[in-house]
């Protein structure tokens, strides 16, 4: 989100950059804390599983909807899950309504690369007519207002709404598709949890504010699953990593993450 | 194939060795329009890559008055998959032209030419699993055959997990079927990593061994861009001699 405030205030850059190499933040946090976060789960009526999350500023509410649909042509007999991200005008003066861009496609698809790669859901059994019709589960996140760290949020959000979602059953009675009336929870198997840094100068700075985007050398994100492995990484930014910036991300994407953990499982037994 | 088959044997699907390159091809200078240009056979990856620029930023809006902007396209012809696909941009498409962009950008001085724009466009003819590194290792041969001054060359390459056993350089077939797929673009003389993806489940000791065996991979890859390069400008300076 480097560019996101059009050309960057070189006093701004000059001033964060100030701050980490002295080891605080701007808002006061270490370099390694997260903003507070919130969780809320059944916000909405209408989705099957929703929920809210807010970290510091930043605010996306996910919702999952579940429907039944033709399967990928290269996974004919795997049900689907498709992650779309939307960056609502509200939340940001510079964001305007229009096509999906470069950074709502990332952020959706690093959100799904996570959900996808940690096998949340048990793609085998989300199928109704192999190679004709499977059960769809759609994650929609909404940005309500950016002040950072998108990715965090929304993959929170994702993976909070799919725990709570309950789906409806369909039956097939003579080769059609119907709708069975019954509900059922959706069985959600792994917990990823995304983890973002950005480097400023040479400080790994954890859960960047919008400020701290603006001026950031490169931003990484990790995924890591309740059992400590790695389900996704993405690295953009116009900088480079050496491979002791990338042992020290992993470190600490394993102990946030952990952390994060804890605030979807508080909600699961709410 | 059938996967048991892959699994009994203890060679790759195509026959390397785990730690083993595909053969890799990379010719520069072979588009006459573009400013630079390279094409690059990676496996049966076959990509043409030509850059223009630096050159005047249309729409001048989006010139920047401090630096050049660098523009990377990734585009899939509709036959280089089966089945044929949609000349429309994907999503995919569009994620990967932002990671090559982010991937190049660091090897090139761009705040040598404020305001102007240098375009890179990948055109994926075939593809064979690893187009995105592969379009990076040719789009860096066409920015040094534009001219463009760089501070190092950008060598790209993957490592991954398949059958439990970490690989170099995956072909389509383990892109599709393997574990774990960790993309990696890496600056040889200045030791940098400037791509850094994963898809699947990796262990973060297995991660790192991954990103260690897809630098190992970059730095051979970045004797074949050495070599392009001295292929065409070589022979020009030995004409000048004369």
């Amino acid at each position: 989100m480097a560019a996101r405030g059009g050309i960057v205030s070189r006093l701004k850059k000059k001033k964060v950059e100030e701050v980490v190499s002295a080891g605080k933040r701007m808002d006061g946090r270490g370099l390694e804390d997260y903003r507070q976060i919130e969780v809320k789960t059944g916000v909405l009526e209408k989705a099957e599983g929703s929920a809210e999350v807010k970290i510091g500023r930043s605010w996306v509410m996910a919702g999952v909807k579940v429907g039944v649909g033709s399967p990928f042509e290269d996974t004919p007999e795997m049900g689907v899950l498709m992650c779309n991200a939307e960056f609502t005008p509200v939340a940001h003066p510079t964001f305007e309504p229009g096509p999906p861009d470069e950074e709502s496609i990332e952020l959706a698809r690093v959100v799904d690369r996570g959900l996808r790669s940690a096998e949340i859901l048990d793609f085998n059994k989300l199928i109704l007519i192999p190679g004709k019709q499977v059960y769809l589960v759609y994650v929609d996140l909404y940005v309500l207002n950016y002040d950072g760290n998108l990715i965090d949020t929304s993959a929170l959000a994702a993976i909070a709404a799919l725990k709570k979602a309950v789906m409806p059953i369909y039956k097939v009675k003579g080769g059609e598709v119907e709708p069975s009336g019954e509900k059922e929870p959706l069985k959600v198997l792994k917990e990823p949890v995304a983890v973002t840094m950005v480097k400023i100068g040479d400080a790994l700075i954890v859960d960047p504010s919008a400020d701290e985007e603006e001026v950031m050398d490169l931003r990484l994100t990790i995924t890591v699953d309740e059992e400590g492995n790695i389900c996704t990484i993405q690295k953009s930014g116009s900088e480079g990593l050496t491979m002791d910036e990338i042992r020290k991300a992993i470190r600490i994407a394993t102990e946030k993450a952990a952390a994060n953990r804890k605030l979807i499982e508080g909600q699961a037994d709410a | 194939m059938s996967r048991r088959k892959v699994k009994n044997q203890s060679k790759r699907y195509d026959g390397r060795e785990p730690k083993e390159l595909r053969p890799i091809r990379i010719e520069s200078g072979v588009l006459p329009n573009a400013d630079g240009s390279a094409y690059i056979e990676m496996g049966r990856n076959k990509i043409v890559v030509g850059v223009f620029g630096p050159r005047e930023m249309h729409p001048k809006r989006l010139a920047m008055p401090n630096t050049a902007t660098l523009r990377c396209r990734y585009h899939m012809a509709p036959f280089s998959v089966d089945p044929r696909r949609s000349p429309a941009p994907s999503r995919r498409d569009n994620e990967i032209s932002m990671v090559m962009r982010y991937a190049l950008e660091p090897a090139i001085f761009l705040e040598r030419y404020p305001r102007s724009a240098i375009d890179v466009y990948a055109e994926i003819l075939e593809a064979d699993g690893g187009t995105r590194t592969a379009s990076i290792n040719a789009a860096t041969v066409a920015l040094v055959d534009a001219g463009i001054p760089m501070r190092d060359l950008v060598s790209s390459c993957a490592a991954g997990k398949i059958d439990d056993k970490i690989i170099l350089d995956l072909g389509d077939y383990e892109d599709k079927e393997g574990q774990a797929d960790v993309p990696v673009a890496y600056m040889p003389k200045l030791g940098k990593v400037t791509l850094l993806q994963m898809d699947g489940v990796l262990p973060p000791d297995e991660f790192e061994q991954c990103v260690s065996l897809a630098i190992e991979g970059c730095n051979q890859i970045y004797q074949v861009q050495l070599e392009a390069l001295k292929k065409k400008y070589g022979v020009v300076a030995e004409e000048v001699k004369e």
